[in-house]
């Protein structure tokens, strides 16, 4: 949040409209979310003449008050109202925050035209104990009547509530930073606040010696006052924290505060003499503990960084101080903190113990050491100033910071390059001037010096080019497009492979599905048919989302749950995903599940249920499909949560690639048939297409039926026939299974139908029959089958 | 003699003709072996071979008629039979058909082909890279080093100590990219894929999303090319009227960097609750790719320069087809996937 009536002292912007400022510096790449007003139509300073007990209360009081053009009659409950008081009124009309509105009413019988208020009424303070207790607000007796209540009280100041990128949330959150970079969209100078002090002779380091034992602490800079006088803040101070949404507290901790939101540099008060001599600052060690200034008592690990009194904690530094040395209404010396640390470990710090402060907000987004010296002299300044303290002479510091400055070395082409503009260099050096980036210019090249509280510019012509561009508008660009080689873009070889076979699985009628690759453990633990270890998560956000997936099946049955229970009959549907195994071996798999009708008209009778052997059709339709016909065949196997009898694994060149089967009853009732494939598996070469004539002599099919014994598998007969076939066999094709009459109970008919032709000639009769009587021979004699009668 | 009565008579008869059957009794009775035409060449043989000649045309004369007479009856027949049957076998053509069924594509799949559909033809490979990826890769060589606070809005899942974790973007498939172009080859390539988050899923988070990012790596590269071909893009999703506004942002691995917005497809940039009045609804994120980023990766910033940007596939489809809630995409409820196995409007 910036306070531009307080921006206004460092930079002139009294001529401006801050909502069109406000538009200007959002398109320069400061976001302001928000221009708030504290401004209330209908609130006036009003003064009590007369202030009588309510007839009827014990506790209200009705008043007469002189609102400048009438006298108006209220009834009022604070216990602070009297004859005499200049007070808040609000007038009916008038809205108060919580969309409270105020309008003439009757209280116990008495007429009520308005409300006198208290600070927290107007959303000014916050509403506690101790604001309500206060009652009224009581404003100056020399204020006069009739006037706007915010402008009077100076809160009626416009804010802007920020909605910065990461890289501008450090010098944007406090107003000498916020007041450079409207300096920079305006062209205007920034003048700095003074600093002024008159020291006394006597120095801090008769009392004081520092010793910093962290690298976590680069900088670290102490002043002493004393003969501080507690007491109420000057009223600039306090107007400006209460329009900011602070809390004024007393002079000496509304300075820290306010010099911190002047600097964006927090400082931290100590009480010199409940501190002692000694300060050293150090990492904390492990289970030591600190009672923060909020009473609580934390425990500290190596990570937190401590200020010590060369003993105990004193302040966890950064985030917030400890109670032992609390600045308290009877402090007398102070010793001021302006330091630098680490902005990773506050951010830990902060973060693992839950305690968030200005400070530590601050120091987490990252602090330039600019401002650390200016911060401690300004704070010096207003305590001399406003709390009668005496400055000791001198600084007691540790200074280990890398004052290199950022040094950008170009010319002016290399920005127009970046941006696709024509500026000159007078143009940059324009630019450069109302950034306020120092710089050297000698024929054609820059030498620009990046100040130290831009902690977002690195030393690239790139962040100068940035720069430019957004002062430059990049709404002035004009469109153009890369002059690169004419080419045409390709696909990966896997990405590729996916599109041919997820077009494919549509084209038979599966619906993609899109899943997640994080699953519960139970989810894990289902359909392992491959000997994988799987990944657990260290830190999962939780249990549904703990492992990565080495199958997709589960995911997919949680996809035809949901599907089922919404009244959706026919699911068919697939995914392609990656899977990591706990070698980190990704593996890309092909997810299928059916169930339900594959081809319906009811009317029509027409109707083709999803059993195993129609996602056998869908997988060998792919594979024959990727060119691997006659490479692939199916083993009967058992996989866990797959029907015991109905599953199989899937190889191809006799390597496993997959299985299929249905869903378990136990998990599932209904009818579910799943497949997996690996798509590396689908990616291994294969042979052209390549043409081939129809036959030109007639083709003599003849039919053969045995009996087998039931565990028979027609795929091993098969095998067995084409290879009594030879070359004249060019087809077998199983055309009847059949159980029941004239069949024992363990055993089947299978009936095979054979196609025999040649390329070059007409079969005769007999030469088909002496092959087709040596196939039966090899049936009967590899199965014990038998052949039965026509 | 009268071959006319002949004919007359079978005429006659044929308009008595009832069936098929009768008729083939007609023809038998007049072209039969023993039919009245045939005999009547039985009655030539004692004439003169002049006469013979004279009369055997006659004769034939009459048995072609008579044939054409019957010929014709007997196509009028079949022809009344053929309709007849027709007729009957007329069906009720608004009975339901039976449908063949097409299976959809996911959403995201399809709003990202659309994407790629622009970039390839613009000579974009589409480059595919690892969800498990080192931290160096998804960050540290894209300039955000261990505690670089931009890893907090980037929260992450780590699988293994601080070296492996899910990729919170798909921008380190650029880094392998550029690192393969060994800072020779010119590169121009987009990334779409998976990418995971720490975020609880509600209606605008979820903890895994998909990303399409391109990267540009050429000479003279500027960031007014960045615009020309956002424009293109913008102009490709979502129709010729979409204008297109860049404002300034932040990202680590670019610089400058650029939020790119598009007039806000439900308004027209009028001002809606949808685009907050602005008329402009952000769509994508890009800039200038950041000198470390070419330097850690292998080319010369000197002599390289390129841009990168990035969309998030599930807000393109959320403005393009009007879907107010992110777990639409990963809920898969058929009834409403199955609408996107379509084409697009023209």
């Amino acid at each position: 949040m910036i306070d531009l009536e307080w921006v206004k002292d460092y930079i002139d912007i009294s001529d401006q409209d801050l909502k069109e400022l406000a538009v200007k510096i959002t398109k320069a790449g400061i976001n302001i979310e928000k221009v708030i007003t504290n401004h209330i139509d209908n609130l006036v300073i009003g003064e009590v003449l007369k202030c009588e007990n309510h007839p009827d209360s014990d506790h209200l009081h009705v008043c007469l008050v002189n609102v400048g053009d009438k006298n108006l009659q209220i009834v009022c409950g604070a216990p602070n109202v009297r004859e005499g008081l200049k007070v808040i009124v609000a007038l009916p009309g008038a809205i108060l925050p919580g969309d409270f509105a105020i309008k003439k009413s009757k209280i116990r019988g008495v007429e009520s035209n308005g409300m006198l208020c208290a600070l927290y009424e107007l959303g000014l303070e916050e509403k506690n104990e101790q604001t309500y207790s206060k009652g009224i607000y009581e404003v100056d007796s020399k204020a006069k009547v009739g006037v706007d209540a915010m402008k009077y009280l100076n809160l009626d100041d416009t804010l802007y509530e920020l909605d910065v990128h990461k890289h501008r949330n450090n010098d944007c959150y406090y107003h000498i930073g916020f007041a450079y970079e409207i300096g920079a969209i305006l062209n205007r100078k920034v003048t700095l606040p003074s600093d002024k002090t008159t020291p006394i002779k006597d120095e801090i380091k008769n009392y004081f010696s520092l010793k910093v034992d962290t690298d976590k602490c680069p900088y670290y800079l102490a002043k002493m006052v004393t003969g501080v006088k507690i007491g109420e803040s000057p009223e600039f101070i306090k107007r400006r924290l209460t329009a900011y949404g602070m809390r004024s507290i007393n002079n000496v901790v509304d300075i820290s505060n306010y010099v911190m939101l002047e600097y964006g540099q927090p400082l931290h008060f100590f009480d010199k003499d409940t501190l002692g001599d000694k300060i050293l600052v150090r990492n904390a060690l492990d289970g030591e503990k600190i009672k923060t200034l909020d009473g609580v008592t934390r425990v500290l690990n190596s990570e937190d960084i401590v200020i010590t009194d060369g003993e105990k904690p004193v302040c966890l530094a950064g985030v917030m101080g400890g109670e032992n040395t609390e600045v308290t209404e009877n402090t007398k010396n102070i010793l001021i903190e302006s330091a630098i640390f680490d902005g990773v470990s506050i951010r830990n710090t902060s973060n693992r113990l839950e305690l968030r402060s200005e400070a530590s907000i601050r120091y987490g987004k990252g602090l330039s050491f600019e401002y650390t010296q200016k911060a401690i002299e300004r704070a010096c300044h207003l305590l001399e100033k406003y709390a009668g303290a005496k400055v000791l002479s001198g600084t007691v510091k540790h200074d280990k910071v890398d004052k290199t400055p950022k040094v950008v070395s170009f010319k002016s082409s290399q920005i127009n390059e970046l941006l696709g503009i024509t500026i000159s260099d007078e143009d940059v050096k324009v630019e450069l001037n109302r950034l306020g980036f120092p710089f050297e210019y000698e024929d054609g090249n820059f030498k620009a010096i990046i100040p130290f509280r831009r902690l977002d510019i690195d030393p690239y012509v790139n962040d100068i080019a940035e720069e430019v561009g957004r002062l430059y508008g990049y709404h002035n660009l004009v469109s153009t497009l890369p002059r690169v080689e004419i080419k045409k873009g390709k696909y990966d070889l896997d990405i590729k492979f996916r599109k041919i076979i997820s077009k494919r699985l549509r084209s038979l009628g599966l619906n993609e599905v899109k899943t997640y690759t994080l699953v519960s453990s139970d989810m894990a633990s289902k359909f392992k048919y491959e000997d994988k270890k799987q990944i657990t998560l260290p830190l999962p956000m939780s249990v549904d989302k703990s492992v990565i997936r080495t199958s997709l099946i589960s995911s997919l049955l949680k996809v035809y749950k949901y599907n089922r229970d919404h009244k959706v009959n026919d699911i068919n549907i697939y995914e392609i995903a990656k899977t990591y195994d706990a070698s980190y071996n990704e593996e890309s798999k092909i997810g299928m599940l059916m169930s339900g009708n594959y081809l319906l008209n009811q009317w029509l009778g027409v109707n083709v249920k999803v059993d195993f052997y129609l996602i056998k059709g869908v997988v060998q339709n792919i594979l024959d499909y990727l060119g691997f016909k006659n490479r692939y065949t199916f083993e009967k196997v058992e996989i866990p949560d797959l029907h015991p009898g109905m599953c199989a694994s899937i190889l191809l060149d006799r390597k496993k690639i997959g299985v299929i089967g249905r869903v378990h009853p136990t998990l599932i009732k209904e009818d579910v048939y799943v497949a997996e494939l690996s798509l590396e598996a689908l990616m291994s070469k294969v042979k052209p297409i390549k043409f081939k004539e129809a036959l030109k002599y007639p083709e003599i099919v003849k039919d053969m039926a045995f009996i087998f014994k039931k565990d028979v598998l027609s795929s091993e007969v098969i095998d067995v026939i084409r290879k009594a076939g030879g070359r004249l066999l060019t087809e077998v094709k199983l055309f009847d299974v059949y159980t029941g009459e004239n069949v024992a109970s363990d055993e089947r008919s299978l009936a095979y139908s054979l196609t025999f032709s040649a390329a070059d000639r007409t079969l005769s009769e007999e030469e088909v029959m002496k092959v087709f009587e040596n196939i039966i021979g090899k049936v009967e004699e590899k199965f014990g089958a038998k052949l039965r009668n026509k | 003699m009268n071959l006319d009565k002949i004919l007359r008579d079978l005429k006659n008869n044929l308009e008595s003709v009832e069936s098929l059957h009768d008729l083939s009794e007609v023809k038998a009775h007049y072209l039969g072996k023993k039919g009245e035409i045939t005999s009547l060449y039985s009655k030539m043989k004692d004439l003169s071979a002049e006469e013979k000649k004279k009369f055997g045309a006659l004769i034939n004369n009459v048995k072609n008629e008579a044939a054409d007479l019957i010929d014709n009856k007997k196509k009028e027949m079949e022809n009344e039979i053929l309709n007849e049957k027709l007729q009957n076998e007329s069906i009720d053509i608004s009975l339901p058909a039976t449908e063949i069924i097409v299976g959809a594509p996911s959403i995201l799949e399809k709003m990202i082909e659309d994407v790629e559909s622009l970039l390839m033809s613009m000579g974009y490979d589409v480059v595919d890279g690892p969800e498990v990826e080192k931290d160096e890769y998804n960050f540290e060589m894209l300039n955000l080093p261990k505690g670089h606070p931009a890893r907090d809005a980037q929260d992450t899942f780590y699988v293994k100590g601080d070296e492996l974790l899910l990729r919170s973007q798909t921008s380190p498939v650029q880094v392998r990219t550029m690192l393969a172009g060994k800072g020779e080859k010119p590169i121009r390539m987009i990334c779409p894929g998976k990418t995971y988050r720490r975020d609880d899923d509600d209606a605008t988070h979820s903890h895994q999303f998909m990303q399409i990012e391109g990267l540009l790596v050429d000479k003279n590269i500027s960031l007014s090319d960045l615009k020309g071909t956002f424009d293109l893009i913008a102009k490709h999703l979502f129709g010729e009227d979409c204008e297109t506004r860049f404002r300034p942002s932040y990202y680590p691995f670019t610089e400058p960097s650029v939020e790119m917005d598009i007039t806000c497809h439900h308004c027209k940039g009028k001002g809606c609750a949808i685009c907050k009045n602005t008329g402009f609804i952000t769509v994508s994120g890009g800039g200038m790719v950041h000198p470390k980023v070419l330097e850690n990766c292998g080319y010369d910033p000197k002599k390289w320069s390129g841009f990168a940007f990035g969309f998030g596939a599930e807000r393109l489809a959320m403005i393009k087809y009007g879907i107010d809630d992110l777990r639409v995409f990963y809920t898969n409820d058929l009834r409403e996937s199955r609408v996107f196995d379509r084409k697009e409007a023209n």
